[in-house]
């Protein structure tokens, strides 16, 4: 560690794999709930365990998009961080703030909660992934100014490179659109329409930003390839990224109630969205490829390139793969839209924030480029664990929503909904014993930081050549 | 990346090119929003469609259901649902009142939100609503 203050990003990633950990445990509940309709009912409908297991999701991203800033920013500004203290202060806050609203989640019925919470002053609950209280949201924007300002100091005092100008941008981009969370209007449409401004404009928009620049700051530190050539990738994907993200929210605008001519736009520019993920790909293999120095973590460059091909595959292809106006028409808001989001959130956002963590830990715990061979093998073995099994998930929910559409949606005699549900209820199980082998590496994961750092000199050179 | 291809010349790139998309969906958004009112039916957004778009934020109906194709994957599409109810709003009434307390045994079922008649009425008039808004031709059957 070259900053002491970079040590506030420990209690942000160890919150971020706790949530993590109850994201899955809920994610399974669901999919019991998909083929044991009553599993939990009424104590724990579906709509409330849904609603834990996506904003647990969001909630322990950001915690692990503010860990990675605070202990990249300083190394890259090359000056300790403005404040630790603050960094502190707004951890502790930020994980009560989100314990109390999954609390309240659970605790009462969902009307009671925005009705305790003074959801009439001012209406912001009820919309998906928008579910937290307004009072929650109000103290999310609160954490986010305090944490950009800490951050924003840093880098102004400090060193400013391609990364650290980048991941202000993205993390800049991402408080500011959070405040159309705030707007909604009882116009249907139009409380819609600027609804996706938070998240289309997040996840395929401000989001890769903040990636691909924690991707750059990861691969510059383990290839040791020179900054100016992974810097000039860097702005050509960021490049690509909001070229076709932006107008590519013209995708979420088919059949919104928005005018028709966003079927052209959306359908064109979101086909285009993939480039950036495959420049990722080739980027990070490009730089492992012609890397100057052999990093003795290789976990973490296998989380590396594990994010750059999973998010191709997961936002780019999956993403393809129904986003023309046509295809949509039949695939919008079926079993295809969620296959799409798994591997999506999974490959992009998951894998670069567990990338992150598994190149900051060694340092975090120990003072030490990597953990010990032992704790790493179990990481790559706990990778390919999740990584098989949510392709698996998505795989499984692909049939399953391309069976829906059929029956559903093209059939000359269409079916009811639920019927439809029981006919595929076999992929919904197969999803879910996916699930458990998710939960599975998720647990092998955790389990490899308890491995004890005995041997400080971390790994052989036979052992390194021998992997890589 | 070749060296004729600089470091600067990619930061040009990015910088025009996002400021141009961002200034183009800013204007297309202008436009958007100027023709709604021939599409969205807000003519119709009475004070008990308000309370009904409340109704159904304050229960996360969205929880499970889609609207117009947004929201969860667990329960029937509910954008055309008032069409699919033979248009009356009496029916849609009963079914969200008559919800079972404990659920149906090994199946899924909507849970019951204890709503006023009021509550009711603001609903399905929501529901009618939005069942109204040309939303270019979606769903594709009655089935959402």
């Amino acid at each position: 560690m070259k900053y002491q203050s970079q040590s506030v990003a420990k209690p942000y990633f160890i919150a971020a794999l706790g949530l993590f950990l109850g994201q899955i445990v809920f994610g399974l509940i669901m999919g019991l709930q998909y083929v044991v309709g009553d599993f939990l009912f009424p104590e724990i409908p579906f709509n409330v365990a849904r609603m834990v297991h996506t904003n647990l999701l969001i909630v322990w991203l950001l915690f692990g998009f503010m860990g990675a800033s605070y202990f990249l920013i300083p190394e890259e500004a090359e000056r300790e961080l403005f404040s630790p203290k603050l960094a502190i202060a707004l951890f502790w806050i930020f994980l009560v703030a989100g314990a109390l609203t999954i609390v309240g989640y659970l605790a009462v019925p969902y009307a009671r909660l925005a009705e305790m919470t003074g959801n009439d002053l001012l209406p912001t609950m009820g919309r998906e992934f928008l579910e937290q209280p307004t009072i929650t949201k109000i103290g999310i924007v609160v954490v986010a100014l305090g944490f950009l300002f800490n951050v924003g100091m840093t880098v102004l005092t400090g060193r400013k490179t391609v990364v650290n100008i980048v991941l202000m941008t993205g993390l800049t981009g991402l408080a500011v659109l959070f405040l159309f969370s705030f707007y909604n209007p009882v116009n249907l449409v139009l409380d819609k329409m600027f609804w996706w401004w938070v998240v289309h404009l997040w996840v395929e928009g401000v989001w890769e930003l903040i990636m691909a620049s924690i991707l750059a700051f990861v691969l510059i530190k383990t290839t040791g390839v020179d900054r100016e050539v992974i810097e000039k990738w860097l702005y050509v994907i960021i490049a690509m990224a909001l070229i076709t993200g932006i107008l590519g929210t013209g995708h979420h605008y088919f059949w919104i109630g928005t005018p028709e001519y966003w079927q052209y736009l959306g359908s064109i520019f979101s086909a285009l969205e993939p480039i950036p993920f495959f420049m990722m790909t080739v980027f990070a293999f490009n730089m492992v490829n012609k890397r100057r120095k052999q990093h003795p973590n290789k976990a973490a460059v296998l989380w590396a390139l594990g994010t750059a091909v999973v998010a191709f595959l997961g936002a780019g292809v999956w993403g393809f793969l129904h986003t023309l106006a046509p295809v949509n028409y039949y695939t919008h808001g079926s079993q295809i839209t969620a296959a799409h989001g798994h591997l999506a959130f999974y490959g992009a956002y998951v894998l670069i924030v567990l990338t992150m963590i598994s190149y900051a830990m060694p340092y975090l715990r120990w003072n030490q480029s990597a953990a010990p061979w032992r704790a790493q093998v179990m990481e790559m073995w706990s990778f390919w664990l999740m990584t098989i099994s949510m392709v698996s998930i998505t795989l499984f929910l692909t049939a399953a929503g391309i069976l829906q559409v059929w029956m559903q949606r093209a059939a000359e005699e269409p079916q009811a909904f639920m019927v439809v549900q029981e006919k595929i209820a076999l992929f919904y199980w197969m999803r879910e014993y996916a699930g458990l082998v998710f939960l599975t590496g998720l647990l092998l994961y955790l389990a490899s930081f308890l491995v004890k750092n005995e041997a400080p000199s971390t790994i052989t050179n036979e052992e390194a050549t021998a992997a890589a | 990346m070749s060296e004729t291809f600089t470091k600067s010349m990619a930061r040009n790139i990015y910088l025009g090119g996002s400021v141009f998309f961002i200034l183009l969906f800013l204007a297309l958004s202008f436009d958007t929003v100027q023709t709604l009112p021939e599409r969205d039916n807000r003519h119709n957004i009475t004070p008990s469609v308000a309370l009904g778009k409340k109704v159904w934020e304050d229960n996360n109906c969205l929880g499970c259901h889609t609207l117009m194709g947004e929201g969860a994957y667990f329960a029937p599409e509910l954008v055309n649902v008032y069409n699919r109810f033979g248009e009356s709003k009496l029916a849609l009434k009963a079914f969200i009142a008559g919800r079972p307390a404990d659920g149906i045994p090994g199946r899924r079922s909507m849970p019951q939100f204890n709503l006023s008649e009021e509550e009711l009425d603001g609903l399905a008039d929501f529901l009618k609503y939005a069942s109204e808004i040309n939303a270019a031709g979606w769903p594709p059957n009655i089935q959402g």
